[in-house]
């Protein structure tokens, strides 16, 4: 499905431990991003699939553990250096009153830029081509508000796309689209990957997490519970101890990849 | 060449917006933006001409046009160098020092409502003034000292009891409100303390009042102003990217909370030196950018703009002050009644909104 991982992990989190103001979120936390994968982390709400996004990306700093970003602790990095190699779209992410499309993808460019070289020739071809990736050409001079969801989220990809990094980390990138929407942008982050870029993306679809991630981490509670190939993790009982939810995991009929379909009270109360 | 060169060089991000100089080296203008500016600029060049020619001391425009160039009698020299340039000087940096501010304000804690005079900082400069004229005597360089001290010291004190939230959000401008009010009341209470001849001439300065501007008075002012205003393109670019929110705008490479830091210190380092020399000015800090973002019609706040605006507010507001009204007022008086039918309009467009 995706591009064969190679070389050591780019981006990777040595026993972190994570919090807000007192309250613990993950203790002891390792995981891996592999090269080239398109990386899914799954998990119930809350359980720390955010807060994690942000200590990798150095947003948030681990009270104990590192993060190592292509062999260097991230917290010895500027946010600059950390730019030029990791892009992330956080659910936070707000669009300027009556900012136009070209604009904010322009904005993906702050870090190529200089006090006094604010735009160059590679920052044109930068976001014509995270325009073009995105199939937002088209909505280049549209205002980002007027836009519909669908269309918003993947001009907020190609702004992280204009950054121009090798990896690309995505908080819920298909929350609040309808399916096609969903199918839209999940295609995109394939074929971003497939063109050799490192994706890592919270996903709350289970199926979704199957069919288009090379590699898969489920969390509950602020610990990893499984990590490795969808076959791997997405199993009975895996998807029982992450999500406290009974379920059959059976072959998708259209990639053999595995399936997911909960059972509900009902089912449960009468077998 | 000029034509050539634009062929090379890429197009900018959008329509609206000017690429000014080579590939290599260049800065991005919004063309409304820019064109705001310089019209706003017009007009205060006009109001400095205005603020020239009128008084009770008549000069005609030739007269002015003599002294400019260097000539005039003395007498027209002293009135138009000495006395009525300074002034309008003073108004124009000011007003744009204090609308600059409340542009850092704003951009920072994301709410139009935020600035440094609604904060408490101007009242602090106040308690501080005060303080230095009882305890230290009426000497210039100490109330000057006094008031820088009082307007600091009343921004650790909301930075310390805010710190919690951090710089950005709700807590950071209702903490600046209530420390406001406070300094309000101790300063009220200091002044019924002291002897009359002493409250006379606080409350005077209280009211913020370009009467007292002199060039000496202004040139440490205006250097203050001019050395921050330098600083201000370092904290630009930044600050712009935030409004992506913090998270996007960190991982895109800015580095937000030193940005956040120091354009805090050159807001307090500006209202601070206006305050230090005119005393509390109020509602040009609030008004002036949201009035500069109508007129560009930008998504940010336009800071060219905004800083021309401020100045023609308060230079308009000293002319006001000083010739349409029969009594000579402060022209804090005016800027507060200005504010006034600002925070009324503001308050109607919202209702309107919401109906």
């Amino acid at each position: 499905m995706s591009a064969n991982p190679t070389g050591p992990a780019p981006l990777r989190g040595e026993n972190i431990t994570l919090s807000y103001e007192k309250r613990q979120i993950a203790e002891n936390l390792s995981l891996e991003i592999a090269d080239g994968s398109f990386t899914a982390i799954i998990g119930p709400n809350a359980c720390g699939k955010s807060t994690l996004l942000r200590a990798l990306t150095g947003l948030l700093s681990p009270v104990a553990g590192q993060v190592i970003l292509e062999g260097k602790d991230i917290a010895s990095l500027a946010p600059r250096q950390i730019a030029q190699r990791l892009g992330l779209l956080p659910q936070t992410a707000t669009a300027p009153e009556g900012i136009t499309v070209a604009e904010l993808v322009a904005r993906g460019r702050y870090v190529h830029q200089r006090l006094l070289r604010q735009w160059s020739s590679e920052d044109r071809k930068a976001v014509d081509e995270a325009l073009r990736l995105t199939n937002a050409t088209d909505l280049a001079d549209r205002r980002v508000e007027h836009l519909s969801g669908g269309q918003r989220q993947r001009v907020w990809i190609a702004m992280v796309l204009a950054q121009e990094t090798p990896l690309i980390l995505l908080d819920e990138p298909t929350t609040y689209l309808d399916i096609a929407h969903q199918m839209d942008v999940l295609d995109l982050l394939h074929e971003l990957n497939m063109a050799g870029r490192t994706i890592v993306a919270v996903l709350h679809d289970l199926n979704h997490a199957a069919r288009y991630a090379s590699h898969i981490i489920a969390m509950r509670a602020g610990e990893v519970i499984a990590a490795g190939a969808p076959s791997e993790v997405i199993t009975g009982p895996i998807v029982s101890q992450v999500f406290g939810l009974d379920t059959e995991v059976m072959a998708d009929p259209v990639t053999g990849n595995p399936m997911v379909i909960p059972h509900d009270r009902r089912v449960r109360t009468s077998t | 060449m000029s034509l050539q060169t634009n062929k090379n060089r890429a197009a900018p991000p959008t329509g609206t917006v000017l690429v000014i100089g080579s590939e290599t080296t260049n800065i991005l203008i919004d063309k409304r933006s820019g064109l705001v500016a310089l019209a706003v600029c017009a007009v205060a060049l006009t109001l400095v001409v205005l603020a020239l020619l009128w008084g009770d001391f008549p000069i005609a425009v030739r007269e002015v046009i003599d002294v400019v160039l260097g000539g005039g009698e003395g007498l027209v020299r002293t009135v138009v160098l000495e006395w009525r340039l300074p002034r309008a000087l003073a108004a124009l940096l000011f007003g744009a020092a204090l609308a600059v501010s409340g542009a850092l304000f704003q951009t920072i804690t994301r709410n139009p409502l935020a600035s440094p005079d609604i904060m408490g900082l101007a009242n602090g400069s106040y308690t501080g003034m005060i303080l230095a004229l009882i305890f230290l005597g009426g000497s210039w360089s100490t109330l000057v000292a006094g008031s820088l001290i009082g307007g600091i010291a009343a921004a650790a004190v909301i930075y310390i009891l805010a710190l919690r939230d951090g710089l950005q959000g709700f807590r950071f401008i209702i903490v600046g409100i209530g420390v406001s009010a406070i300094l309000a009341s101790v300063n009220t209470w200091l002044l019924l303390r002291v002897e009359l001849e002493v409250a006379l001439f606080a409350s005077a300065w209280g009211a913020g009042t370009l009467n007292t501007i002199t060039a000496a008075t202004l040139v440490p002012a205006g250097l203050a102003i001019a050395v921050l205003f330098c600083l201000l393109p370092m904290v630009l670019a930044p600050l712009r990217q935030m409004s992506l929110g913090d998270d996007a705008a960190a991982s895109t490479g800015a580095a937000i909370k030193p940005a956040r830091l120091a354009a805090i210190a050159i807001a307090i380092g500006l209202v601070s030196a206006v305050t230090s020399v005119a005393g509390p000015i109020s509602f040009i800090a609030l008004s002036a950018p949201q009035i500069a973002r109508r007129l560009a019609r930008s998504t940010e706040i336009p800071l060219l703009a905004t800083g021309a605006t401020g100045g023609v507010l308060l230079l308009a507001s000293d002319l006001i002050a000083q010739h349409v009204i029969p009594l000579s007022l402060p022209v804090g008086v005016v800027t507060v009644v200005f504010g006034g039918v600002y925070l009324v309009l503001l308050l109607i467009r919202e209702a309107r909104r919401t109906m």
